[in-house]
Order: C-alpha cells, then sequence, then structure tokens
C-alpha cells in the first residue's frame, strides 16, 4: 500500500512547495519595502522549507526509479529492471522531467543556503534575494507542474521499462547533468543578488563579496559540467572528438564565459568599487544565458545531437519565464543602473584596466558564440536562407579572442591595482616569456610543415602556467618559504590560470598532430600506427548484464616491448535495441592509444580504427585544476564571514556606495 | 540546460559507429587526406549536425562517396565543395559563406569587440581623471552594524 501513496507524496509536497515559492517571493519583497521586519523574517524559513519539500519529491522520484515502480510514464519510458543500481538513480535526470525537477532542486538548495549562511547579510537585502530566488522557483515549479509532471500515471502498467538511452549508461554521464545544473543553477543567485541590489540601489565591496563566492561555485560547477561531459563524448562517441559547437554545447559554454568575465569583474567592484554596474549586467546575462540554454534544450527549436523531445508548448512556456526575469531585469536595470556610481580611480595601465579587457574579450567571445549558435534560425526567419553554422566557423571566429585572451592574461594578472607599468610587470615574466618562445620553437621543430596550431597554442599555454608559476613567486617576494604563507586566493588564481594554459596545449596538439588509421585487420594481423605496432589478437562474443558485446583483444607495441593490451567493444543493448562503441583507450600522460573495433568485413577480418592522441588528458586535468583554483579561492579565508567584517572595519571610511 | 545527458536520444539514429568505412578510402593518402578535410565541413542533409565523416546515415555515405569521385576526377577543394552545395543547398555548408546577409555573422564579433574597445577607453579614461570621491560618513544603519560586528 506504502508504494503508491509514495509517488503521490511527492506530488503533493510538490505542489506544496509552489505554495510555500509563491509566499516567498511575495512577502519578503513587500516587507523589505515597507519595513516590516515580521514580513521579512518570512524569507529565510521559506527558503529551508521550500529546499525540504522538493527534495521531498525528488527523494520520491527517486524511490520510483530504484523500486521501478512502472505506474510512472517517466520510469516506463526511461528504466528498466535489470539496469544496474546506478543508472536507475541517474535515470531520475536522465529525462526532461526528472532533469526540470533536479533543476528546481538545485535552485531551492541555493536559496536554502543563502538563507542559512545569509546571517551576516543585511536583512532585508536577504529577504529580497530570497524573493527573487524564490520567484524563479515559482516559475519553475509552475513549469513541472503544468507542462512537465514526472508523477504522471500511466493506465496500464507494463512489466518492464523502455530502459535508459544505452549512450547514458555510463558513469562519466551519470554525474554530468547534475553539476551543469549546480552551475546554470548557481547563476541564479548572482541574478538574484544583482536583482535585490538593483531595487535597493545599491552595489558595494560587500555586496560583490557576497555575490563572487556564489559565481565562482557555479563557475567551478559549470567547469566539471563540462568537462565531463566533452571527457565522455571523448571515449564513448568512438571516434575521440571532444568539442562539436553543437548549439546544446554551445548553450553551456556560453554561461561559463559570462561567469567567468563576472567573477574577474566582481574582484574590481570588491577591491576598488568601480565597474558596478557592467557588474550587475554581467550577473544578469549570465543566468540570462542559462535560460536560454534551457530554452534550447528543452524547446527543439534548434537541431542539435542533443535536443530533448521536443515539445514547442514547454518551448513556449520557457520562453515566457525568459521573457519575464531577463526582460523585468534589464528593465530594473535600465532605471537604476545610474544610481550605481563607482568610485575607485585608476589609470590606463592598472589592473582594473586588465580586467575590463579580460571582460571585453570574454563577454565578446560569448556573443560570437550566441550569434553563432542563433544565426541559422535569424537566417531562416529573416533572409530565407537554410544553412548551418558548425565547428569551422567557431574555429575560426571564436578562437581570435581566446588567443588575444591568453596573451594578455599573465601581463594583466601581474599589474598591481590602480596604476603599473608594462615594463616593470613584464620583469618578473620575462623568464616564462622565454620559456613560452622556446617550447613553440621545439613543438615547431618536432613537427614538419603542418600548421601554426600546436607551436602557437604551446606557446600561450606555456605562457600562462609559466606566467601564473612566475607570478606566485614574484608575490611571495621571490622567497620560497614565503610561498607558503601567500592567501589561498592567489593559490587558486594561479592554479585555475596554469589550468587553462593546460587546457591550451592539450587542445591545440591534440588538434595538430591527432594520428589517424583506419583499415581492415584480419584476426593475428598486426600493423603499424603512429609509430605502435597494433595486433589484432581476437574477437570473441561476450554477455554483459544488460547487453551482448563484440569484444576484441588487441595488443599494442613499441620497438617490439608490449605496451598494453586493450578491449574495445561494441555492444548491443537488447531493450533499446541500440549499438553503442566502446572504445579502449591506453590513457597516458603524452598520449592516448585510443582504439575501436568496427564491423566484420564481407571477405573476412574486421573493421578497425586506430588513433594516437597527443595529450589529450591534457584538457581534462586542466579543467579540473581550473575548478580547483576555484574551490582553492573559495576557501580562502576572506571569504569567512566575520573575516570579511574585520576587513572592511580595516578598511573603515570606504562606506558603501 | 542541457545537454548531453538527457538527450542523446537523437543519437540513436546516429549510434557511434564512424562513418568513414575502410571500404571507401582512396589509395592515395594525401587525395584521401584531401576529402576528409572536404567531408569535415559538409553536414549530412539528414542527421542532427553531423558531418557526412562522422554520420552512418546512407546519404552521408553516397556523399563521400561523390566527394571521393570528385578529388579523384581532379576537382579543388572549393570546386567539390561547390558541386555538394549546388545539389543540397547551403544548408550542408558547416562554414557559412561570409555573403549576403552572412556577412553580418562574421562581423559581429570583431564589430563588437571594436565598439567595446570604444566605450572601455572612454569609460578608462573617466576613471583616470575622475576625483576620488571623498569617503562619505557611515550612516546610521552602517554605523550600528559597525557596532555590532565590533562587540561581537
Amino acid at each position: 500500500m506504502l508504494r503508491p501513496m509514495i509517488a503521490e507524496l511527492g506530488h503533493f509536497t510538490l505542489t506544496l512547495a509552489l505554495g510555500v515559492a509563491l509566499v516567498q517571493s511575495l512577502i519578503p519583497m513587500i516587507g523589505a519595502a515597507r519595513g516590516w521586519h515580521g514580513w521579512i523574517a518570512v524569507a529565510v524559513p521559506a527558503a529551508k522549507m521550500q529546499f525540504l519539500l522538493i527534495a521531498a519529491a525528488f527523494a520520491a522520484l527517486t524511490y520510483g526509479f530504484v523500486t521501478s515502480d512502472f505506474s510512472l510514464r517517466v520510469v516506463v519510458e526511461n528504466s528498466h529492471t535489470l539496469k544496474p543500481m546506478l543508472y536507475k538513480v541517474a535515470g531520475v535526470w536522465g529525462n526532461h522531467e526528472g532533469s526540470m525537477l533536479l533543476w528546481v532542486m538545485i535552485l531551492a538548495l541555493f536559496g536554502a543556503a543563502a538563507a542559512v549562511f545569509g546571517g551576516n547579510l543585511p536583512p532585508r537585502l536577504l529577504a529580497r534575494v530570497l524573493s527573487v530566488q524564490a520567484m524563479i522557483g515559482v516559475a519553475f515549479l509552475a513549469f513541472i507542474l503544468l507542462t512537465s509532471n514526472p508523477f504522471d500515471r500511466v493506465a496500464f502498467p507494463p512489466f518492464d521499462g523502455h530502459d535508459l538511452n544505452p549512450l547514458l549508461q555510463d558513469p562519466g554521464l551519470a554525474f554530468h547533468p547534475p553539476f551543469l545544473y549546480l552551475g546554470y543553477v548557481g547563476l541564479s543567485m548572482a541574478f538574484s543578488f544583482a536583482v535585490a541590489a538593483l531595487i535597493e540601489g545599491r552595489v558595494d565591496a560587500a555586496w560583490a563579496r557576497w555575490v563572487r563566492p556564489w559565481t565562482l561555485a557555479a563557475w567551478m560547477f559549470l567547469t566539471i559540467g563540462i568537462a565531463l561531459g566533452s571527457w565522455w563524448a571523448y571515449y564513448e562517441l568512438g571516434w575521440g572528438g571532444f568539442w562539436f559547437w553543437d548549439p546544446v554545447e554551445n548553450a553551456s559554454f556560453m554561461p561559463w564565459l559570462l561567469a567567468a568575465a563576472l567573477l574577474h569583474s566582481a574582484i574590481v567592484v570588491e577591491k576598488r568599487e568601480a565597474l558596478k554596474s557592467w557588474t550587475v549586467l554581467l550577473a544578469i546575462l549570465a543566468f540570462g544565458f542559462s535560460l536560454i540554454g534551457t530554452f534550447i534544450v528543452r524547446s527543439g527549436v534548434l537541431t542539435s545531437v542533443h535536443a530533448f523531445a521536443n515539445d514547442p508548448e514547454r518551448g513556449v512556456f520557457i520562453l515566457a519565464i525568459l521573457a519575464v526575469f531577463i526582460g523585468g531585469a534589464l528593465t530594473l536595470y535600465a532605471a537604476r543602473a545610474g544610481a550605481l556610481e563607482a568610485r575607485g580611480v585608476f589609470g590606463l595601465v592598472s589592473r582594473e584596466s586588465a580586467l575590463v579587457l579580460n571582460n571585453l574579450l570574454l563577454a565578446v567571445a560569448a556573443f560570437v558564440v550566441f550569434i553563432g549558435t542563433v544565426w541559422p534560425l535569424f537566417a531562416e526567419m529573416f533572409f530565407e536562407r537554410k544553412l548551418s553554422v558548425g565547428a569551422p566557423f567557431f574555429d575560426k571566429a571564436f578562437t581570435p579572442f581566446m588567443v588575444l585572451l591568453a596573451i594578455l592574461l599573465p601581463l594583466g594578472a601581474i599589474l598591481p591595482w590602480k596604476r603599473g607599468s608594462v615594463r616593470s610587470a613584464m620583469r618578473p615574466l620575462a623568464g616564462a616569456l622565454v620559456l613560452a618562445l622556446a617550447l613553440a620553437a621545439l613543438a615547431f621543430a618536432l613537427q614538419t610543415g603542418r600548421s601554426a596550431l600546436a607551436p602557437v597554442g604551446v606557446a600561450l599555454g606555456t605562457w600562462l602556467i609559466a606566467g601564473a608559476a612566475a607570478e606566485l613567486w614574484h608575490r611571495a617576494g621571490r622567497r620560497a618559504p614565503r610561498l607558503a604563507r601567500l592567501p589561498r586566493a592567489d593559490w587558486g588564481k594561479a592554479a585555475a590560470h596554469s589550468g587553462l594554459g593546460i587546457v591550451f596545449i592539450g587542445i591545440s596538439t591534440l588538434m595538430a598532430w591527432d594520428v589517424e588509421d583506419i583499415r581492415v585487420a584480419q584476426v593475428g594481423e598486426t600493423y603499424e600506427a603512429g609509430g605502435y605496432q597494433i595486433t589484432l589478437a581476437a574477437v570473441e562474443e561476450v554477455e554483459g548484464p544488460n547487453y551482448t558485446s563484440t569484444m576484441a583483444t588487441m595488443i599494442v607495441a613499441r620497438d617490439g616491448k608490449v605496451i598494453s593490451t586493450l578491449h574495445p567493444e561494441k555492444r548491443i543493448y537488447p531493450v533499446a535495441a541500440m549499438p553503442t562503441t566502446e572504445a579502449a583507450i591506453d590513457n597516458g600522460v603524452f598520449r592516448d592509444i585510443y582504439l575501436v573495433i568496427g564491423d566484420p568485413q564481407e571477405n573476412g577480418g574486421w573493421a578497425v580504427r586506430t588513433y594516437v592522441k597527443p595529450f589529450a588528458n591534457w584538457i581534462w586535468a586542466g579543467s579540473i585544476l581550473m575548478a580547483l583554483g576555484g574551490l582553492l579561492s573559495l576557501s580562502d579565508r576572506r571569504y569567512r564571514v566575520a573575516a570579511g567584517a574585520r576587513r572592511s572595519l580595516a578598511a573603515a571610511p570606504t562606506p558603501a556606495e | 540546460m542541457r545537454r548531453t545527458a538527457l538527450a542523446l536520444l537523437l543519437l540513436l539514429s546516429a549510434a557511434p559507429v564512424l562513418g568513414v568505412q575502410p571500404g571507401e578510402m582512396l589509395a592515395d593518402p594525401a587525395l584521401e587526406a584531401r576529402a576528409r578535410e572536404i567531408s569535415s565541413v559538409l553536414r549530412c542533409p539528414v542527421c542532427q549536425g553531423e558531418t557526412i565523416d562522422d554520420s552512418n546515415a546512407p546519404v552521408a555515405r553516397d556523399l563521400r562517396l561523390v566527394v571521393r569521385e570528385r578529388v579523384m576526377a581532379g576537382d579543388t577543394n572549393d570546386e567539390v565543395i561547390d558541386f555538394v552545395v549546388e545539389r543540397f543547398g547551403e544548408f550542408v555548408l558547416f562554414d557559412p559563406r561570409a555573403k549576403g546577409a552572412n556577412l553580418i555573422l562574421w562581423i559581429a564579433g570583431p564589430a563588437m569587440l571594436l565598439l567595446g574597445l570604444c566605450v572601455a577607453a572612454l569609460y578608462l579614461r573617466r576613471r583616470g581623471t575622475a576625483p576620488d570621491t571623498a569617503p562619505r560618513p557611515l550612516s546610521e544603519d552602517e554605523a550600528r552594524r559597525l557596532r555590532e560586528i565590533l562587540e561581537e
């Protein structure tokens, strides 16, 4: 009797959460405007309650998946009794309805976190922030309940489900969506702070000190989420592609770029009380692009390999949410931004100016990605041209901005606040510059007659890494013991910047030096590819838990010495009637050997693909380092609230506004 | 939001067994390399954003063979691409041509950068010369808050 009840309970708590969110969005806002303390005080408990209710609904849906409750439509469509437990749980967000539920749960989680840790915020500001956060919650809870109810029942429950898409039955992908949503939705916090600040008409250092950790956390999660997705594509899709410039990938990349810009501009607000209105605008745009991403994925307006089952009704609903929130916030911005006067004064050559350039490059890069993504739509609507915009465009139009950014980054990072000179900033970086040029020359010498891609990428990457190291050394006054005493934020900055450098090296060398070999191999045959001798030793049929597999045994050797034995597979998942390719990869620091088994050939033998991918792992290692850098910064004592209060005391006459 | 997760539903039709098959490849590695280069900018007309190189769809295979035929016949890369675009429309071109309205697409980025640089230059000049506003005394609220923090 209990089991069928649980889904109803979930539905019920979700509806209750909508009610609580409504209360939370109205009462504290009115209270803050009128100065009614009782109404202001509603915000914190409501935010906690809203989260608990949505979490209960999420738990109920998870229970449905774990126990294979086939009276729930989403469970029937996305699960199967034989599926391993990990994927039963991951199946909760492996579909439109469940993933939206995860989305609002994270939204409420951020609201609740602000309620719990926000004791130090001025109560009015906190009330307004939580109220705006709840408004977003109302919109998306209504969206779920009206168009995408995960607790829909089927009239005649079947004995078994349709299984989750086998491509998604993968550990990398199981955790990819939760991280991305933590990132997307985390930006809602920056949005809520921005709108609350506009309503209050003030933005000061304390405000920036509050916005930055949330943005940093969101950016960190987005970094991990995007890296997981890219890593998954690399090993699962069967040819080692890691980024496709697909509309849905772009949808996650634009908020990432804007969040990166935002967390840099918030530094300027915090330290120098300048760039205030720009920072507020960025906060609105960053979340706006998260919503645009949601719209792109859920509406199917742009064709994408990733698109959900498309539904125009849902698309229109999300478009309405987008219009109300972003339109509303921008209108508010237009009306109030003038009130946010800047204070700090600085010269043309200064850290402030460098961060302005950083913001400009990141924002324009995001704009290029945006226009490339929506251009097919535009061209069809206004010029009646059906066209495509793909990787070749983005490679050409987007890359220059990243090159400029990388050239300027180490220099800008070392410049002092207020006023500096390029010459004295270059002095500590001279070694880094020499090293970068030397390694570029080496890369150039290693390759014969190929593009400039690898040398340029190696030069920029080295410049970033060595520049970050040189900056640490410079800040420690060139004394090793002092390195340990540098603030964690300095280490975080160095880690994130050198992570970016590692990604640069990984992407450029992988794209430039990738070796590919496609051929028919007989069982027992040895062939040569990219300097390795590869033997197709055996091919056999193997049974997996919920699939059957054609598994090859391939031996990789170099100069007669066996390096590794790999087992690429081709799997068939009978329930979903779908084949997948499981590449076998020998991971290395400097190269991956990547083997794929294809179809049997008519006159015997198998199609086999061999790739030697230089520096592939650097892409993900660099991404992880970037995220770790964010984490280090986040753990800096400056963000501990008391320390923050002490600081503003030390700078006492720097008033708010 | 994204994305892959859910999503790959559409990859169903494009299950990841790669496009190019050994039997299709040209014997001359230089010509084959050119064919691959051309294929990487051509979109499979019936797939979801895949190049003809990556797709398993029959039409993608036909196009791969057409590309190789034209390459063998001595066409330059541009001639091969023109040949395919003439028959399937510019939809199959992943690298949109900078002609007509597409100029907007290509110019938008650099134009935005220039515009941003001008605005930033104006802003920076103003910040460089603005008098540093004198610190304003704390407001009633702020002073009270400060006392609270001090007492903690």
